[in-house]
């Protein structure tokens, strides 16, 4: 079983886990581990800044943040990764952003499409490779509703004119072209990408006016923000939201549509999920149509009624009544028969979960609910605002809180913390379970999900059992238990 | 005994072959002897031109000469093939979809005095990236034999100023251990040439890269000579040579002509065949000291180039 500590040790873990860094190595990274008791609303590391050299960090590059997080999932517009075949090969339909289509028909979120960079387009810039392969795709896919190039590093260093290229095919081909800087080497981590990829949709798709399919308006259109439907997330939340009486008029951008995208500007609300990478969109909306934002969180009991109800707030009594009908007599009574069924088993285990910019604090409830302890966490790329936003729900334990760990500092963490359960990324899988801890992946849900909203909760409480208690465990010894 | 020596025979010629090869192997970038060397300067200050009236002159007393063009103007051979533009290696490569489909007979031509002309070639102004186009032509020309072991000298004529790595990479290890400068004694180009100083001293610690001299292709400016003088001390190097004004320079480059070739008798073909002659005897191979912008400042005042005023 793994140990819940008290600030004390915990500084004494991060101690000894820094002593083993050279001086300057040690000097900075002591800036980004910190240990946050319950009630400590100002304990926050260090955080979006370069990562160290020598170093194994966990972070991806600003075209990730763009390609793969934000745009790659609209899914009626095609996204050409602009540059060498790799970035996109080595990345495609690795995240796993559902949608609904004929993939390659009239969807196009899978496949990899790329101007397959050579010697000479470097030579002589990539700009007619581009409108030609702008041209083709337009030919090859007639029912594609718009194009993004996604500038893959060589772009920034040989300054190739995408914009012009984007207004010219734009007009040729009359669909929406958007040119995305999200060259690799920019910033210093996915955050960037995240940024450019928002900013780039507000000068390409708000500004222009392009125009979403006409809808009949109503007092209850909302729009669902930075839920990339991985696993299905956004649609297990979307039931929820329809099922209080609301309308979905947008999935931005899991399962989207470029007509949905544009059609946000309809909704009376935005909802955001994944405040780190759509905050800047959101702002945007606030600023330029009035239209205001709040954060939900729809991982677990507890969050996900009280995210309900604060959404149900911005609402008529008649969303409010059917709001708290549905929880109490539906939703309520459902969860709490998974919470039953897991809780015994998974009651007092520990958590080491570390992910990007938004999961961990969204999912310490979500393992709370479930007896269980979050001790460590941390993110990626999370920005100051992201570390304020997180210290209120860390309410039970102290809680060590890493940003931009290194594969060492994870490492040493499990070995110390001894962790019933380590929720993190691809990288830190095998790590974790050559050493015999249970481990569940927090970026794709491991081939699984839903795990937002009621049908994803009593996924996640599932694989979060099966993972700690799983019988391959007991035949694998953890380096402590040797 | 016949078999006896026919068999040491062939052990000697097997022997011999296998020496050929691991020769041909250890002299891969030329042989030897083969001096290489890139020429740098300000633009448009008569690289091309001194770089090619100079080979000329090397060619004529009987060396075995190799120019490569590092610019994607590509215009420092023209004045040895006698034509307007030579087909690049980076032009035919894009043609043929890349540079592994390329002989290279068929972007190696013979000019004036056996004088072998490559030009790498690159992008329009404005797009791509002419540096990697560079580093691929070099690598091409490398990775086929180009730089064989007959050659005494290679050129290599490099645009403007070192820019980025791609034009670096003549000076890399392994390729020219030579430089030399052409400048005036106008400001910009001393301050090119200090600039350039910068970027050999750089490859000079990790490549073994080491400045020649400063060639003064004059634009009749006062002092100028005293003042290029005065920088090459300054510099750690020499002045190789002052390379007076002359208008038949312009006469022959119109007729796609050296001067060497043009009008051999021309007391300015005698100009360049000193430079080539100084250059064959240099043995002064310098790491540079390059100024500071004030150092360079007070230089040109103390030739009076500069009013102290103007520097204030």
């Amino acid at each position: 079983m793994g140990v819940i500590v008290d600030k004390e040790t915990a500084l004494k873990f991060i101690e000894e886990i820094l002593s083993r860094y050279p001086t300057k190595a040690r000097k900075d990274r002591a800036k980004h581990m910190v240990v946050d008791e319950p009630g400590d609303d100002k304990c926050i590391p260090k955080s979006n800044v370069k990562s160290r050299p020598g170093v194994m960090t966990i972070r991806g590059c600003a075209y990730a943040g763009s390609k793969g997080v934000v745009w790659g999932p609209i899914k009626d517009m095609i996204h050409i990764s602009h540059g060498p075949v790799g970035c996109g090969y080595y990345s495609r339909a690795g995240r796993r952003n559902y949608y609904i289509g004929t993939t390659g028909v009239d969807t196009f979120v899978t496949p990899h499409f790329t101007t397959d960079f050579q010697e000479r387009d470097i030579v002589f810039g990539g700009d007619k490779k581009l409108e030609k392969a702008i041209q083709e795709l337009n030919q090859l896919f007639p029912l594609v509703k718009g194009i993004t190039i996604q500038s893959e590093c060589p772009i920034g260093l040989i300054g190739d004119d995408i914009e012009a290229v984007a207004r010219k095919t734009s007009k040729e081909i009359g669909k929406v072209v958007v040119p995305v800087r999200c060259e690799g080497f920019r910033g210093v981590s996915q955050s960037l990408g995240h940024h450019i990829a928002n900013d780039s949709m507000r000068d390409w798709v708000y500004e222009k006016g392009v125009k979403g399919r006409e809808i009949e308006p109503s007092p209850y259109d909302i729009a669902i923000w930075g839920d990339y439907n991985i696993g299905g997330d956004a649609w297990a939340s979307r039931k929820i939201l329809e099922e209080m009486g609301l309308r979905v008029v947008t999935q931005w951008s899991g399962d989207g549509t470029l007509s949905e995208v544009a059609n946000a500007v309809k909704a009376k609300y935005i909802l955001v999920h994944c405040y780190r990478s759509s905050n800047y969109l959101a702002r945007y909306f606030e600023e330029r149509f009035g239209i205001p934002w709040i954060e939900y969180n729809f991982f677990g009991p507890t969050q996900i009624f009280a995210s309900m109800r604060k959404i149900a707030s911005l609402f008529d009594e008649k969303i409010q009544a059917r709001t708290e009908e549905l929880i109490e007599k539906v939703y309520k009574p459902r969860l709490d028969r998974v919470i039953e069924k897991y809780r015994p088993r998974l009651e007092g285990k520990t958590v080491l979960l570390y992910v990007g910019g938004l999961r961990p604090r969204h999912i310490i409830t979500a393992f709370e609910d479930l007896g269980m302890n979050v001790v460590a966490t941390g993110y990626e790329f999370a920005h100051q605002d992201d570390y304020q936003r997180t210290l209120h729900y860390i309410d039970k334990n102290a809680t060590i809180i890493v940003d931009d760990a290194t594969a060492w500092e994870i490492e040493e963490l499990t070995r110390k913390l001894r962790p019933d359960l380590v929720a993190s990324g691809i990288k830190e899988k095998y790590q974790s379970q050559k050493m015999g801890v249970p481990f569940r992946q927090m970026h794709s849900w491991d081939y699984s999900g839903p795990y937002h909203g009621i049908e994803g909760f009593e996924i996640f409480a599932r694989d979060a059992d099966m993972a700690v208690n799983g019988n391959v465990w007991k035949f694998i010894k953890a380096p402590w238990q040797q | 005994m016949k078999a006896l020596i026919y068999l040491s025979f062939s052990v000697i010629t097997l022997l011999g072959t296998i020496f050929a090869r691991i020769r041909v192997r250890k002299t891969f970038k030329g042989g030897a002897d083969m001096r290489q060397i890139a020429i740098y300067g300000k633009g448009g200050i008569g690289k091309s031109t001194t770089t090619q009236n100079t080979v000329a002159a090397l060619a004529e007393a009987g060396r075995k000469c190799f120019i490569v063009g590092c610019d994607p103007k590509a215009d420092s051979t023209r004045l040895i093939l006698h034509i307007k533009a030579q087909a690049t290696v980076m032009h035919l490569a894009a043609e043929k979809g890349s540079v592994e489909d390329l002989d290279l007979d068929e972007v190696m031509l013979v000019g004036f005095g056996g004088i072998k002309c490559v030009e790498s070639g690159g992008p329009e102004p404005g797009v791509g990236c002419a540096g990697r186009g560079v580093i691929t032509a070099i690598n091409f020309l490398e990775e086929n034999g180009a730089f064989d072991d007959d050659l005494d000298y290679v050129f290599y004529d490099v645009l403007g100023d070192v820019v980025c790595g791609g034009f670096a990479m003549p000076i890399r290890e392994g390729k020219a251990q030579e430089i030399y400068i052409v400048t005036s004694g106008e400001m910009m180009a001393m301050y090119a040439a200090n600039n350039i100083s910068k970027g050999i001293l750089k490859y000079a610690h990790s490549g073994g890269v080491r400045l020649g001299g400063l060639i003064c292709n004059s634009r009749n400016v006062a002092n100028e000579r005293e003042l290029i003088e005065a920088l090459a001390d300054r510099l750690g190097t020499q002045m190789m040579h002052f390379l007076p004004r002359d208008n038949i320079v312009q006469e022959a480059e119109l007729r796609r002509m050296t001067v060497i070739e043009y009008a051999p008798d021309h007391p300015m073909a005698d100009e360049y065949r000193t430079l080539a002659k100084k250059i064959g005897e240099n043995r002064k191979l310098a790491i540079p000291t390059p100024l500071t912008m004030e150092e360079l400042e007070n230089l040109l005042v103390e030739y009076g180039i500069m009013k102290p005023e103007e520097v204030a």
